[in-house]
């Protein structure tokens, strides 16, 4: 009874601090709204806290964020299922093992070596050959992706037609979509190697080192999510007649969805959350980017805003220089515990479909 | 053994003597001094602590760098017994410190020039402060129109919570804000780093931070260096300050370190950094 009450006090204790924590970052996000009023700050994108009387619109500094969380996404989330298929599914089970806890070594890096990392190799190297890094990156996204699409389609169309024509159609295929995919990428990478990029500190560096900070996250929980999909169903879509491509792709990774959504979900959460490499990488300009999605300026988000404005945050409570940074520790804060949310009822959704 | 037992049994009461001196608060002095604040400032702060260490080894000096307007947030919390600040206190940190019963001293410990810096590949070698706050503006943004190469301007600036900006913005901006394009860098350190990087970059540092690799600007014909600086010639310079909590009692360590600079190896420390002293021996 005594050690029931005692796990049961443990328990409830961290589910207190959470609510500590909402409780205080709202006691002083409040005054901020009451004080400069709600309009300014989700509309308006002149960030000059420091200004007397000061300006506080935060439109900007939420986009960058946004900017920055969006391309991490989306190198990582394509590669970290691409990958965590490949450990669970492809490569043999000594490779993977080999393979999946230098991956996970890429967690235990600290972020601040991450930074440093960008800003002083990465970002003089963007300035450098910016143009040729980024037609690099598209062959490296667009290859494997291509080259997965082309199989897919092959397979799939192939599947269709009668025995005896099947390989010789399936060579013919892989030419024509082949030279089709390396056609695109070669004009794309001709493009984008004229880029001139004048900052190397810019959403684009962050983006690529918070891709790659987000990866281990990705790739070890899909992959966990995959692995729990077990051998049965697997076997009996073999047995049915099904392609290893098939079966990845209709039976395994379907069947697998809610774990691999929840990888993406803590994948971007891990970005978002991410203050020291933004702080020192990102070049913390409180701009809107023109146009809009233009990555390769710099933009400022708003965990480096909070980190970097605490200490001049007047002393003097009740400053609204002050509780605006609660104000977006709000947000932040409100943004993660409904993604986390979203994340929980899609797992919860999909175990009453599979009937699991 | 026996020997090794009573060692043992000595160290335990010494720190046990320790640890009651510490929660009765019965010691001579202090012996642990907390030095945090402006990242400018804080390399004479390193140099000063470990000189003093030297000459004192009982004395514990801890000093840390996260910016001027910490630097003041720490001696009006009480967390630290000096604090580093490139600029003077502001009217509400004071109103805040005398509230807490803090009453902050301000001791200049050395003068510092403002250098404008580019990168060494920069035909540029001049502008007038006028022109450098165009450019922090966001009127003039390219290289040729100031007489350089045909290239976007990479504004660096340090970010608002250091003594740097504030001088910077006091001196050079004349209430003008800066444009939203400029990238803002968390120390002294990381500005010197971007521009040595950047070809087509400009930002500002405290003239100990500017070295080879970095070329400086003359603003309005006068190059940034010890002599035109302590003279007044160059246009964007500067006091240096550590604050106390109130003068320091005479003969104390906190006093002894505060007025370290008027002695004269503490002009050599300032000096062997690239900081102006304010003495001449």
């Amino acid at each position: 009874m005594l050690g029931q009450s005692a796990l049961f006090l443990v328990t409830s204790s961290s589910a207190i601090v959470v609510l500590f924590i909402f409780y205080f970052i709202i006691r002083d996000a409040i005054p901020f709204f009451q004080l400069e009023g709600i309009k300014e700050f989700f509309t308006s994108a002149r960030w000059y806290p420091s200004a007397s009387p000061g300006e506080y619109g935060t439109l900007a500094i939420f986009i960058g964020s946004g900017l920055v969380t969006l391309g991490a996404i989306a190198l990582a989330m394509p590669m970290g299922i691409a990958a965590a298929v490949c450990l669970s599914d492809i490569l043999p089970f000594s490779i993977r093992q080999t393979i999946k806890p230098i991956i996970e070594v890429l967690a235990a890096i600290p972020s601040v070596a991450f930074g440093f990392f960008a800003l002083v190799v990465f970002a003089p190297l963007l300035q450098e050959s910016g143009g040729r890094i980024l037609a690099v990156i598209t062959w490296l996204l667009g290859l494997p992706a291509g080259g997965l699409l082309v199989i897919v389609l092959a397979d799939l169309i192939t599947g269709r037609i009668r025995e005896d024509r099947r390989n010789g159609a399936r060579a013919v295929l892989f030419v024509c979509f082949g030279g089709a995919v390396i056609g695109l990428l070669t004009l794309i990478s001709s493009r984008l190697n004229d880029v001139e990029i004048s900052s190397g500190t810019n959403a684009l560096n962050v983006s690529i080192i918070l891709g790659i900070m987000a990866m281990p996250t990705i790739v070890s929980v899909s992959e966990d999510a995959l692995q729990a999909v077990g051998r049965e169903l697997r076997e009996g879509s073999y047995a049915l007649g099904a392609t290893r491509a098939e079966t990845i792709l209709k039976v395994v990774i379907p069947a697998a969805g809610s774990g691999i959504i929840a990888a993406v979900i803590l994948g971007i959460m891990r970005v978002i959350g991410e203050t020291m490499v933004v702080w020192m990488a990102s070049g913390n300009a409180a701009q809107i980017p023109e146009p809009w999605y233009n990555i390769l300026e710099p933009v400022r988000t708003l965990t480096a805003t909070i980190a970097g404005d605490m200490g001049e945050a007047d002393q003097v409570m009740g400053s609204a220089r002050y509780h605006v940074l609660f104000a977006m520790a709000f947000i932040l804060l409100a943004f993660s515990f409904l993604s986390n949310l979203a994340s929980e009822w899609i797992v919860l959704r999909s175990r009453r479909k599979v009937g699991g | 053994m026996l020997l090794a037992q009573s060692r043992l049994t000595l160290t335990g009461l010494l720190i046990l003597g320790l640890a009651l001196a510490g929660l009765t608060g019965v010691h001579a002095e202090e012996t642990r001094i907390i030095v945090d604040g402006s990242t400018t400032v804080g390399p004479i702060a390193k140099a000063f602590a470990e000189y003093y260490m030297g000459l004192h080894p009982d004395v514990q000096i801890t000093v840390s760098e996260s910016g001027s307007g910490n630097g003041a947030k720490s001696l009006i919390n009480g967390t630290c017994e000096i604090a580093d600040m490139s600029r003077f206190m502001k009217e509400n940190e004071f109103a805040a410190a005398v509230e807490k019963g803090i009453m902050p001293v301000a001791h200049v410990v050395a003068m510092d020039g403002l250098p404008i810096i580019v990168h060494p590949s920069n035909p540029v070698s001049g502008l007038t402060v006028e022109q450098v706050r165009d450019i922090y503006v966001g009127k003039i943004t390219n290289w040729n129109q100031v007489g350089g190469p045909d290239k976007k301007i990479v504004v660096v600036s340090r970010d608002t919570n250091s003594g740097t900006y504030e001088t910077f913005e006091n001196l050079v901006m004349n209430k003008e804000k800066m444009a939203e394009s400029v990238e803002y860098v968390g120390s002294n350190g990381a500005a010197r780093q971007r521009v040595q990087s950047t070809p087509s970059a400009i930002g500002y540092a405290g003239l100990g931070f500017v070295d080879q690799t970095v070329k400086a600007l003359d603003i309005n014909g006068i190059t940034p260096n010890q002599s035109t600086v302590s003279s007044g010639v160059y246009p964007i310079a500067r006091p240096l300050y550590m604050f106390t909590n109130g003068y320091p009692k005479l003969g104390s360590h906190i006093h002894a370190f505060v007025t370290l600079h008027l002695t004269k190896d503490g002009q050599e420390i300032i000096e062997a950094i690239g900081f102006i002293p304010v003495t001449a021996y």
